[in-house]
Order: structure tokens, then sequence, then C-alpha cells
């Protein structure tokens, strides 16, 4: 887990986030155990109240399971990855779309700026590449 | 009567060093189960009041309680206090200071008690007068961190320690934390490396209370983390 957190937005969220995005990368996969609670809290140096509040928000969203007396892990459910991928790109493009807006763009530009850019992206022949 | 949501209520504190203010007007009150940063610039009265909760200062004026009792030997048995200055044995073994000061207190660990030096990386055999500055610190945390005190004061425990030193200090706070019991109060300089392990944090200012909120909010609201805040206030 990365240690160091974005300072404007609440910690508990940027650990959910961690978990989310190691899930629908597939570092972590469906029935893993994740860290305990302590264990989190003494790696990250993060508060473990804080980490509690991370892992009710994780559980609310289905994203783990705690097994009383074994630890907390990723959902079995089988549609977990796609769902998380699925989340997570409707997050993203809704970040891209309201910075896009405030600067101005039309959904029309929206689209031809897209269109241009993925084309040169193919172009360069690093689609898909980080 | 103890009250059940706050471990400290604190209300007008005053105190004068003979002509010296050091605390001029602090109401604060404290929830159970939180860890509170401190934070301040010197002089702005955080030791006075962390000595004053600690039963080791008296106030001029005002009202301090503590699990509802004024401080005293009975409230000094729930406080773990870690103090700014040295107050160890320079003769005695780490093993030895920690054998001594165990006699202490009724709420004394001896299994974190003795597990804690080598995750602090302290020899236990080593002579006190042969550590280093940022050993005798580790030393200072694992005697404050070997009681199970409901009420946890840490004067400093970061100020003049090497970077290494003071990432296993927060690492060891955090891990010895007792979720849901334990309430730590901790006055830093350090903003920026205990930035994630406060709930609340408190800006004393001139010996009163500027600012009293909880860390993420503070974070949320100015869109900024606690150490920038901080040094807005203060800079």
């Amino acid at each position: 887990m990365r240690l160091d957190f974005d300072p404007a937005r609440p910690i508990y969220l940027q650990i959910v986030d961690e978990i989310r995005r190691a899930v629908a990368r597939g570092e972590l996969a469906p029935g893993d155990r994740i860290p305990s609670l302590r264990e989190l809290a003494q790696h990250a140096g993060v508060n473990p109240n804080t980490v509690q509040r991370a892992f009710q928000e994780m559980e609310r969203m289905r994203l783990t399971e705690t097994l009383r007396g074994q630890g907390t892990f990723i959902c079995g459910d089988p549609d977990l990855v796609a769902r998380l991928r699925a989340e997570m790109a409707r997050d993203a493009l809704g970040a891209f779309l309201r910075e896009m807006f405030s600067l101005g763009y039309t959904a029309d530009d929206i689209r031809r700026l897209l269109d241009a850019a993925l084309n040169e992206q193919t172009k360069r022949g690093d689609a898909g590449a980080e | 009567m103890p009250n059940s949501t706050y471990i400290v209520e604190i209300d007008g504190l005053h105190k004068t060093y003979f002509r010296t203010r050091a605390l001029n007007g602090v109401d604060l009150k404290l929830e159970r189960g939180l860890i509170f940063g401190l934070l301040g610039p010197n002089g702005s009265g955080k030791s006075t009041l962390l000595k004053t909760i600690a039963g080791l200062v008296r106030p001029t004026s005002g009202r301090v309680l503590v699990n509802g009792q004024t401080p005293s030997v009975a409230t000094r048995a729930m406080v773990a206090y870690l103090p700014e200055t040295d107050h160890l044995y320079s003769w005695m073994t780490v093993r030895e200071m920690l054998e001594f000061v165990s006699a202490f207190y009724a709420d004394w660990d001896a299994q974190r008690a003795a597990a804690l030096p080598a995750f602090m990386e302290l020899d236990a055999g080593q002579r006190v007068g042969d550590l280093s500055k940022g050993q005798r610190a580790r030393l200072k945390l694992v005697l404050a961190l070997s009681r199970s005190a409901p009420l946890v004061l840490l004067d400093e425990p970061l100020s003049g320690i090497d970077p290494p030193s003071r990432a296993r200090i927060i690492r060891s706070v955090v891990g010895e934390y007792r979720l849901g019991e334990q309430t730590i109060v901790f006055s830093t300089h350090q903003v920026k490396e205990a930035e994630g392990v406060f709930d609340r944090v408190v800006f004393l200012r001139e010996g009163r209370v500027a600012l009293c909120e909880t860390a993420e909010k503070l974070r949320a609201d100015h869109r900024c983390s606690v150490q920038d805040l901080w040094e807005r206030v203060y800079a």
C-alpha cells in the first residue's frame, strides 16, 4: 500500500480506493486475505480508527467480508472484479468529464478531442499501456 | 461521576508561572477512544496543558476533570505520561529501567514491555547511559506504551529525533493503540509525519485553544493537509 496520501481527501476513502484498485488490477483476487486492521494501520502509519472506518466502508460496499477469528477477505463474488472495474471506469470518466466541462468544452468538443487523443495513442502504438 | 463521552473536560483553565501566563483560558473536551494531535508554536502552552492533565501542575484557576475527577494520585493511575524531558537513570540497563518503572504501575503490561524494545530496536542489555538520543526517545516511549492506561499523554515524542526513529515511533504508537479503549494526546511540531495518526487536531495559540476539529474535516474543508494548514496559521 502506498504511504503517501493525498492531503485533500479523507484518508479512509484513500485506503478503500487502494484496495479497490488492487482488486481491479488483479493484484488481489477474490478470496484473498487482506492485512488486519492493526497491520494496515501500523504499515501505513495511520490511525486505527481511520482504518476501521475504511474496513466498515469496504464491507458496506461488499468489497470485503470479515470471517470471525480468521480475518478480512476480498469478497468471493465472481462478478466483483468486473463490477469494480466498471465502477472505477465510471468514476474516472466522471472526473474527466467534470474537468472538461468546467474548462468550457462542449460534448462535441470532448468527443472530437478524445477521438484525436485515442488515434494519437494508437499511432504511437502504446494504446492501453501505462 | 465519570463522563461516558469525555475522558478529559477542561473549563476556563488558567496557569500563571510567576508573571508568565502559560495557559490563558483553555476550554477543551477530549472524547474517549480517539487520538488527538496537540499542535502549536513554542510557548503556546502545550507542555503545561499536558502536565495539568497529568496532575503534575496545579491550575491557577479553572477546572480540569480526568475521567470525572480532579487530577490527583488516583487519576495519575489512569494516565500514562511521556514527559518532554528525560527521566531515565543512566546507570541502569534498558531491562532494569523497565523493571524499575514497572513497579510503580498496576496497569503495567509485562508482555508488551518485553516485546516493545525489540520492535523499537533497543538492546535490553544496553546501559541507558550509552543510548543515542533517538534510542533514549524510543525507550521513553516503550515506558509510556507498556502501560494499559486509558489516557496516554505524549509530549513531543518526535522532537530532536532522526527520521527513521520518528517513523518507528509513529508505527509503534499506532500498533499498540487499544482501539476504542484508549485516548492518546500527542503533541508535536512534526505535523507532516504524524498527520495520518490524528483523529482530531487541537491548535493552541497564546495559551488558548484556537481550533479543535477532526483532521479529516480540516483536510476536506481547506483542501490541504493539516501540515499546510498549520503552516498557514502559524507561519
